[in-house]
């Protein structure tokens, strides 16, 4: 990376906003008049990771499309909280069919828009772990395999959170769900089962496929800006904590999203046709225990010598994503500087 | 009934259901005191001007500086900081460098000239200053401010007291004293070289209707020490002084200094420049209590001063001091050991510090003089109404951001006693004027703050900054910063306890239940909306937002 002097800002872009900014430097969750995709109103806990994370993504989207896009949605607390008839909390063109078929209803949308030459019109599916991950994972992989010109958006809390916290492929080893009580010699989710998605994408070798937090505001909009400079189909993977289904306090929702990030254990990333291109540095390494202890999900890890065996489990998967995706800068004791954005602090 | 197929019911916006019914607790926005302000003794908000200085405004802050302290380029250079102390920024790397920012700006201002102008109506009532030193100045710039009269009266030739009389010129250059002062004196106040030697017929032959007294405390304390025929002795207040005229006495080759305080570091740092090989410093008691600052030691230290700890000086006689050794006893209290050694030394300094003279309050009735300095209230006025005192002269640190923070209350103090009935004896407005009787904002402190927001101080830079500021010259220690250094250091601020517009609760609210009301406004809770979910205050980077119960 080429050094330049550095002009230094009080939060850099860490916060949302920053008055010492250039306007054309700032968030789009920064502006006043940004388009608020998901209205106030909506019947989310409180503290909703993924209500946060659908108005950050799809407010960037329409600065990037200039306020031309049609949201497709799949089944899912989203869904459900944003659309009680008669009422939607939506303030953008937006669909729901069922649970599975959102990639597909996605796919058909963008075939009509093309078939009517509106290019200008852009599409993008959303849906949870649930319906991305396992219910709706066949139309996934089609619309990646014929590279439809989606982009397919999955706000990922680890497991089927509307109907009451079942297992989903995205629950995390350990983790305990309903249906994966934590009892027995082990308790909660099995390690060795489950499956990466956005990997998965990335072995369809399609354009663009990354990940991103809530706690990464900057990184998921850029990320977001990105995608919408492709045509063909791309998978944005964004982790967004449910303070219901994991045990967390509300407030803490922002914080357990960074550290899940800072742990190694949600490696942030973006690739292009397969290979990865960027990763975000870890900035301030932390434990595992950091994550775990605020999420009563994992409460049963706390309690004997076999808990403490699994947390040792837990720290060698975070590990070795440190590894595989070289989340740490070589000689930097775990404080790397942010990933380097559109010119936030090299400006 | 014209709607598309099968659809009965126009869409309704969510905005209908009120989800601040659910809400048991609700984020209020707070200004707390910052730890910089709070330990500021001359009342600056530091942190408001350094917000301004942030975004280049640097006239908009030297102005916010000067609402406190009239001489921010001196202040840059002699403070010791207890601002940076406080600084919430020491325990996440290293404090903001306050002190060097206040520097920057005060030379700038010397530099463009700036002012500030007297907007306030003459008062048509007249004050007596005695004695120009930082008290004085800064009463006489704060009672202009407010439309009185000031006549300072102090019996040196020029005004300035112990900053052009007691510190060094490598801690202070003169130029830039003269700058600050004349530029107080231009705001039309009266300076006279005068002895005041009785405040009340002073008072009376110039009409004044109050008087601020703040002579200082001059003459150095002196300590019995048998001593031979030959033996050179003197004080430290009369060698920083001859020195300050030009006229510097013949010290020798050998300089011992005795006593631990900030006199005594610039006596032995005087006599290294004064050609003195040698200069040790003879301390009673052992470095953690030394009452002279850090910064004063280590460059003392640096400058080839040595230390004698646990030692007195028992005799002096031509060329060699007799030191007895010391221990310190239970209650930290130095005893004597009966060892002694000889140190080699033509002159003795005695810095055992100072004392006030007050014979210009003689016979004043309801003046109480205790352990030598005036009682006052915390208006600053004497047990004699209409006379106040403020300085060294008054029981408190004596030091010269003291002394300018005293000039700013005392003016208030005065004014408040000019336009209050004196029938009525309404001591609690005075109080309140001086702000004494406010209750204060709660203190901003570290455990409120998310520091994960805050831009690393990239380790590149730091360094360069370290040199800059210490960089040695033959004339002034210390060098000022560059804009690009000073700007730097004004963005290291974390803004504790008070909103600095960053957006994160507006941002990071998943029911855009904050309202952005726009630059300088701030935000506002929508409570029709806010759940209590308290993502905002825990992500608020400054700890400005506060979770307070819902009355239910």
């Amino acid at each position: 990376m080429p050094t330049q002097p550095i002009k230094f800002y009080q939060v850099g872009s860490f916060a949302v906003g920053n008055r010492l900014l250039p306007d054309d430097q700032r968030s789009v969750q920064s502006e006043a008049a940004r388009t608020n995709a998901l209205n106030c109103g909506h019947r989310a806990c409180q503290g909703c990771g993924e209500a946060l994370g659908a108005r950050y993504a799809l407010d960037a989207a329409m600065r990037a499309t200039g306020g031309q896009l049609i949201a497709v949605n799949a089944t899912g607390c989203l869904e459900v909280f944003s659309t009680p008839y008669p009422e939607t909390s939506w303030q953008i063109p937006w669909i729901h069919s069922l649970f599975g078929n959102a990639p597909a209803v996605a796919t058909g949308i963008a075939a009509a828009l093309r078939a009517k030459g509106r290019t200008d019109v852009r599409v993008v599916g959303q849906g949870g772990d649930g319906g991305t991950v396992d219910i709706g994972f066949a139309c996934l992989s089609g619309m990646f395999e014929r590279n439809d010109d989606v982009l397919f958006i999955c706000y990922d809390n680890e497991a089927y959170m509307n109907t009451g916290v079942q297992r989903s492929a995205a629950t995390p080893p350990a983790a305990r769900t309903t249906t994966t009580p934590a009892v027995g010699p082990q308790p909660g989710n099995a390690f060795g089962q489950g499956k990466n998605a956005p990997l998965i994408a990335m072995a369809h070798e399609i354009g663009y496929v990354a990940t991103a937090t809530v706690a990464g505001l900057r990184d998921l909009e850029r990320k977001v800006s990105r995608a919408m400079e492709f045509r063909g189909a791309r998978y944005l993977h964004i982790l967004v904590p449910c303070p219901l289904g994991w045990g967390s306090a509300p407030a803490d929702t922002i914080k357990i999203a960074r550290l899940a990030e800072q742990t190694g254990l949600f490696p942030v990333f973006e690739a292009a046709a397969g290979e990865v291109v960027s990763v975000s540095k870890i900035r301030r390494k932390a434990p595992v225990e950091d994550y775990l202890r605020l999420q009563t999900r994992y409460a049963h890890l706390f309690k004997d010598a076999d808990g403490a065996a699994t947390i040792a489990r837990l720290q060698r998967m975070a590990d070795r994503n440190i590894a595989r995706f070289g989340l740490l800068d070589a000689g930097s004791p775990g404080a790397a500087q942010p990933a380097t954005t559109s010119g936030e602090e090299g400006a | 009934m014209d709607k598309p197929f099968a659809i009965t019911l126009d869409p309704g916006s969510s905005r209908a259901n009120k989800t601040g019914s659910w809400r048991t607790e609700r984020p209020v926005y707070v200004d707390l005191m910052p730890p910089c302000n709070h330990a500021c003794p001359a009342g600056e908000d530091v942190q408001q001007w350094l917000y301004r200085a942030e975004d280049g405004g640097y006239e908009s802050a030297w102005q916010q500086v000067m609402a406190a302290n009239p001489l921010p380029a001196v202040m840059g250079r002699v403070c010791y900081r207890p601002c940076e102390t406080a600084c919430n920024r020491g325990q996440l790397d290293a404090a903001v460098g306050i002190n060097s920012v206040e520097r920057f700006l005060g030379d700038q201002a010397i530099t463009a000239g700036w002012t500030v102008p007297v907007t306030a109506p003459d008062s048509g009532r007249h004050v007596l200053i005695v004695g120009a030193g930082p008290s004085g100045l800064s009463a006489a710039y704060h009672l202009r401010l407010l439309g009185h009269r000031v006549t300072i009266r102090d019996q040196a030739p020029r005004p300035g007291g112990m900053m052009r009389y007691g510190i060094p010129a490598y801690r202070l250059p003169r130029d830039v004293l003269d700058a600050e002062i004349d530029r107080i004196l231009a705001m039309g106040v009266t300076f006279e070289q005068a002895t005041v030697t009785d405040v009340r017929t002073a008072m009376a032959e110039g009409g004044f209707d109050a008087a601020f007294l703040a002579v200082g405390a001059q003459h150095g304390r002196r300590a019995y020490i048998p001593a031979g025929d030959s033996a050179r002795i003197l004080d430290a207040v009369t060698l920083l002084h001859a020195t300050a005229d030009g006229e510097p006495p013949q010290l020798g080759r050998r300089v011992a200094v005795y006593g631990g305080g900030n006199t005594a570091m610039d006596a032995a740092r005087t006599a290294r420049r004064l050609g003195a090989a040698d200069a040790v410093v003879v301390y009673r008691r052992t470095r953690d209590r030394m009452p002279a600052h850090d910064v004063e030691v280590e460059e003392a230290a640096d400058e080839g001063v040595r230390m004698m700890w646990l030692s007195t000086v028992a005799a002096a006689d031509q060329g060699k001091l007799r030191i007895e050794k010391m221990r310190l006893d239970e209650t930290g209290f130095p005893q004597p050991t009966g060892e002694f050694t000889e140190l080699a030394a033509d002159t003795l300094v005695l810095a055992l510090g100072q004392e006030s003279e007050l014979s210009l309050l003689d016979g004043v009735p309801g003046i109480t003089i205790s352990d030598g300095v005036v009682q006052v209230g915390p208006d600053l006025m004497t047990g004699h109404p209409g006379i106040f005192a403020g300085g060294d002269m008054v029981p408190a640190e004596r030091t010269v951001t003291v002394g300018i923070g005293h000039g700013q209350r005392a003016a208030r103090g005065i004014d408040a006693w000019l336009t209050e009935d004196h029938e009525q004896g309404n001591e609690a407005d005075r109080a309140s004027a001086v702000g004494t009787a406010a209750a204060e904002p709660r203190l901003a402190d570290f455990s409120r703050l998310n520091t994960w927001y805050y831009s690393d101080a990239p380790a590149t830079v730091r360094p360069q900054l370290d040199a800059a500021r210490r960089i040695s010259t033959f004339h002034e220690v210390t060098s000022g910063l560059s804009e690009t250094t000073a700007l730097f250091e004004a963005r290291r601020c974390l803004s504790c306890g008070n909103c600095f517009e960053c957006d994160n609760c507006y941002g990071v609210c998943p029911d855009n239940a904050v309202i952005k009301l726009g630059s300088g406004q701030r935000y506002q809770i929508d409570l029709d909306y806010c759940k209590g979910c308290g993502i905002c205050a825990a992500e608020c980077p400054c700890g400005a937002i506060d979770m307070i119960p819902e009355r239910i």
